[in-house]
């Protein structure tokens, strides 16, 4: 039994299991310095201790994989045309909740870097964001603050922030999710290594002085039960967009440079995590000298200088005697650089101050992290939600006007375009569907080519399925994608999930997974990059287990692409997936409705995964074929919201009458049942439409009429669409500004 | 006709302007980095939008004491055509090449959202491939477009026919609904009192194909290498 108190193990989050893994490794007490080096890269953040048995089961081949995943910082698909993308999802959930501005600001600042870091130029961010119920000061305080931080770093980078999600639940209270994606575009294929080619290239660090800022944020903040407290706040970097800004233009010239064979951020974990991974993915040894390391503070120590998570700095990997072009090139843009290391052959990480020596570790044993098995049985306690009785639920005693006029004012309905104009959305003059589409479209310039992007979870479905809920995620964010004419190619996967040391989160772990794995499979696509955050809890409680999948799409024709606003009077409204517009009582399990009207989320969600695949592949070949006016999803609220929102887009009402019996006129309405699109179509194509959906066997069906200034519903809604769009447009706002 | 498109760290129009100008409506264009203290073989000089030096002080106050910016002065001077969006007009306020300022949006928030503008005349070297009254559609992107100038200034820009582009609403009225920003007189661009210089808020570039939802700003580009030719001839 090793003498190291509990006090200096919790402050870097490691076990005393762990500790004596390490005395055993080393076969030596490991130094403060490396005390420190272990903290971070054992960390759940660096280390993946509790998901990478889980996460090795993802389908990872496709023909159109350029880079594999795991083997760098981000997956790379190719799209054609000698063009490649990278994209991937991180989250930065514990900063966010400590100080909202900063911490979602430095949040997009990472991803951002791990894009570049492939050699891509990043060209759109996305962000899946979830609070407590904004009726609470606090909660409206965090939104307002995690919001303006994407916008003001966002918006000075020149990255387009083409949208994403804004989810408000009770159970995100103590610790907000902020999820923020990057895609970014690589030409020629030139793909940037995290690596070294041999002995003796150079180590270049480049960008932002080094602070004492950041210091514990992985070990600290990521990797641990979150208790809100105020001196955390010093865990939490600060950005400067300006200088990432300028960092992402000299790095993209920095690659053509002779010499330059590798290329990392400085992330999590700082130096330490950047230079160590470096290291290991060249399979050498590496000399680091911190007093090299250019700084913003005075007397820092080496410990300090290799945990600080100063933001806006890039480690590259050079051949001797090709620094100096690369160092005329930042003093060109005004960047401090310094040669901090050098590789070895061999497999030490050495870290020196000057002369003296600080640590010397072996690579492996830093990278090492241990790694967790479990297999936790299912808790009664969803059984029982899960068993729910729909059917007994009491009648509203409100009328379908003003049920949906309700539910559309819920912000988590109501459009969030408040928030999608506090970002630059059109910037780098590629954004063909702006936020609030079904997914974001970005042609590709100089090709006929397009990208979709979405984000989505819905940790409702989750917590009352992990398995399906965690599915129908990768299902709708592809659905989003093919509702705009995209196939999806691949997957980025956020996991966010409580305390991973507990039976019930490891089952919602291990169940999310699998789903997330069943599904991906399904579509033929690969999971090409992704994070886990966990210990998302506080006082105790966890937030709903929320997988965010980030889907990327590929659309071979631009011209050829749809959008969710309706078009011309009389075209007809057609439902993809079903027979009938009407849900059924099943639909209800962890919807809007259910919790709006009743407070509950109970019942069991369900994906047909068969017919999601068959009835998007219609959806893509119908729009392929130009026969489609208008696409839109069908998820939270239901057909009713799809249709209104639908009709709002398109400023033109519509009527929805089909002769199936309504039994339950809610389900029927709002319910949420999976695979369903609404679309619409010329007259003269209606047809031809209903054939093409019967020789795919998909179910379809004829349900109204674009036209007029109302929205119908059988007998059971009218209400001008002037009222509608008046709720669904500014309810939002009011909800969330106090 | 060539157009010199200036980088400034920060800066992150100078792409899409090079796209417009280049790639859309084939001119010649060449980027000038900010420590150029010359300006030589350039019909046009654009200062795109973006957060020049970070913005530090005042938008547009660094970049206006750039070497660069020096060279533009002499070239406006010499009757060349400089044209500002965005973080440019910004640049072309603090740097005395046009009057007022630009601050805080009134709502004090950052809007990207299009914008709707009247083309106030068409008799000036950025808008003559315009006609006057023309209602236009070109993207707004800023957190500081709020046009500010005194009265005297005011009234000698209305007088003179020096504001360029209003924002207007969907009945073509210059009303408060219509106003993005809090601008004075829904001021969304004007000229220098020589007319050779045009600083606007919106950003025509990206307002360069109907795919991305309009192609109204491929008439300034065009009306500038009219007036280019024009020069020539």
């Amino acid at each position: 039994m090793s003498a190291i108190s509990q006090e200096l193990l919790d402050e870097v989050a490691l076990s005393r299991a762990e500790y004596e893994a390490i005395v055993d490794r080393l076969d030596r007490e490991p130094n403060p310095l490396e005390i420190g080096l272990f903290g971070a890269l054992w960390s759940e953040h660096c280390g993946y201790k509790h998901t990478k048995a889980l996460l090795r089961t993802l389908p990872n081949t496709s023909d159109r994989l350029l880079v594999a995943p795991g083997a760098e910082n981000a997956g790379v698909v190719d799209i054609g045309d000698g063009y490649a993308v990278a994209f991937k999802i991180e989250s930065h959930n514990h900063p966010s909740a400590v100080e909202p501005y900063e911490g979602a600001a430095t949040g997009v600042g990472g991803i951002v870097r791990d894009i570049l870091a492939m050699g891509a130029r990043p060209m759109a961010l996305m962000n899946s964001l979830r609070f407590g119920l904004p009726d609470d000061e606090r909660q409206r305080y965090l939104l307002n603050g995690v919001v303006s931080g994407i916008s003001g770093y966002g918006n000075c980078i020149g990255v387009p922030n083409v949208g994403g999600e804004v989810v408000f639940d009770p159970s995100y209270a103590g610790n907000p999710l902020v999820n923020a994606m990057c895609v970014g575009i690589i030409e020629d294929a030139k793909i940037m290594s995290a690596s070294a080619d041999a002995p003796g290239d150079l180590l270049v660090l480049v960008g932002a002085k080094t602070g004492r800022d950041g210091i514990h944020g992985a070990s600290g903040l990521a990797s641990r039960t979150f208790q809100e407290q105020a001196e955390m706040r010093s865990a939490v970097q600060v950005g400067n967009p300006f200088l990432e800004k300028v960092l992402i233009e000299a790095c993209l010239e920095a690659i053509n440079l002779p010499g330059v064979v590798g290329m990392q951020d400085c992330g999590a974990a700082g130096i330490t995590s950047a230079a160590v991974e470096m290291a290991e993915r060249s399979e050498l040894g590496l000399n680091i000298d911190v007093a090299e390391v250019p700084r913003r503070e005075n007397e820092m120590s080496p410990y300090e200088v290799m945990l600080s998570e100063s933001q806006e700095r890039m480690l590259l990997a050079v051949k001797p005697g090709h620094e100096e072009r690369l160092f005329e090139l930042f003093e060109r843009w005004d960047l401090d650089a310094a040669i901090i290391g050098t590789f070895e052959a061999g497999n030490q990480v050495i870290v020196s101050d000057g002369p003296r020596q600080a640590s010397s570790t072996p690579v492996v044993t830093l990278t090492d992290a241990p790694e967790y098995q479990f297999n936790s049985p299912k808790p009664a306690w969803l059984e029982e939600l899960q068993s729910f009785d729909l059917t007994a639920l009491p009648d509203l005693d409100i009328t379908p006007n003003e049920a949906l006029l309700k539910l559309l004012a819920s912000p988590n309905i109501a459009s969030k375009h408040t928030v999608w104009r506090q970002y630059d959305h059109q910037v780098q003059n590629n954004t063909v569907i702006s936020p609030g589409g079904d997914a974001a479209l970005l042609r590709i310039q100089g090709t006929q080519r397009a990208l979709a992007i979405s984000t989505d979870g819905n940790g409702r479905l989750v917590y009352l399925d992990p398995r399906a809920g965690a599915a129908i995620a990768v299902a709708e964010a592809c659905r989003n994608l093919s509702c705009v004419g995209a196939e999806p190619v691949a997957l980025t996967d956020g996991l966010n999930f409580g305390n991973p040391e507990t039976p019930d989160i490891q089952y919602q772990l291990q169940e999310s997974i699998a789903g997330i794995s069943e599904a991906a499979a399904a579509f033929n696509i690969p999971v090409v990059s992704g994070n886990a955050s966990l210990y998302n809890e506080s006082a105790g409680s966890a937030v709903q287990p929320t997988p965010i999948i980030g889907a990327l799409g590929v659309l071979e024709d631009v011209g050829r692409h749809a959008n969710s606003g309706f078009k011309d009077k009389g075209d007809v409204v057609v439902m993809i997936g079903s027979g009938t517009p009407w849900d059924n009582i099943n639909g209800l399990a962890g919807s809007e409705a259910l919790s709006v009207f009743h407070h509950e989320v109970a019942g069991k969600p369900a994906l047909d995964l068969d017919l999601e695949i068959r009835f998007q592949q219609l959806c893509r070949s119908l729009i392929a074929k130009g026969l489609v006016k208008s696409a839109h999803d069908i998820s939270q609220g239901g057909v009713s919201l799809a249709v209104v929102e639908s009709a709002i887009q398109g400023n033109i009402g519509a009527t929805i009458m089909h002769d199936a019996t309504i039994h339950d006129w809610v389900a029927a309405l709002f319910g949420e049942s999976q695979s369903r699109i609404v679309i619409t179509c010329a007259t003269t194509d209606a047809e031809v439409v209903l054939n093409a959906a019967s020789k795919a066997s998909v179910p379809a069906t004829r349900i109204g009429t674009v036209g007029g200034d109302r929205v119908r519903f059988a007998d059971l809604i009218d209400l001008p669409l002037e009222t509608v769009g008046d709720v669904w447009l500014n309810s939002f706002q009011t909800a969330t500004s106090g | 006709m060539k157009f010199g498109i200036v980088v400034f760290p920060g800066s992150w129009s100078e792409r899409d302007m090079y796209y417009a100008v280049s790639h859309v409506l084939g001119y010649q264009a060449e980027y000038v980095w900010h420590r150029e203290d010359k300006l030589a073989g350039f019909d046009a000089i654009l200062l795109p939008g973006g957060f020049s030096y970070g913005d530090h002080l005042r938008c547009g106050a660094v970049a206006a004491h750039s070497p660069v910016m020096g060279a533009i002065r002499d070239f406006a001077e010499n009757g060349g055509f400089v044209f500002g969006s965005c973080n440019g007009f910004q640049i072309l306020c603090e740097s005395g090449l046009l009057p007022g300022a630009l601050i805080r949006n009134d709502h004090l928030e950052f809007r990207c959202s299009p914008g709707t503008l009247r083309v106030e005349t068409s008799s000036t070297p950025f808008t003559s491939q315009f006609s006057a009254g023309d209602v236009v559609s070109m993207p707004i992107s800023h957190g500081e477009g709020n046009y500010q100038a005194d009265d005297e200034t005011l009234a000698t820009l209305e007088a003179s026919g020096r504001i360029v582009f209003r924002y207007v609403d969907a009945e073509n009225r210059a009303s408060a609904e219509a106003n993005p920003n809090g601008s004075r007189n829904n001021i969304a661009g004007i000229t220098n009192e020589r007319g050779n210089v045009l600083g606007m808020m919106p950003h025509p570039e990206r307002a360069c194909e109907s795919l991305l939802g309009s192609s109204d700003g491929n008439p300034l580009w065009q009306s500038i290498a009219a007036a280019v030719d024009a020069g020539k001839s």
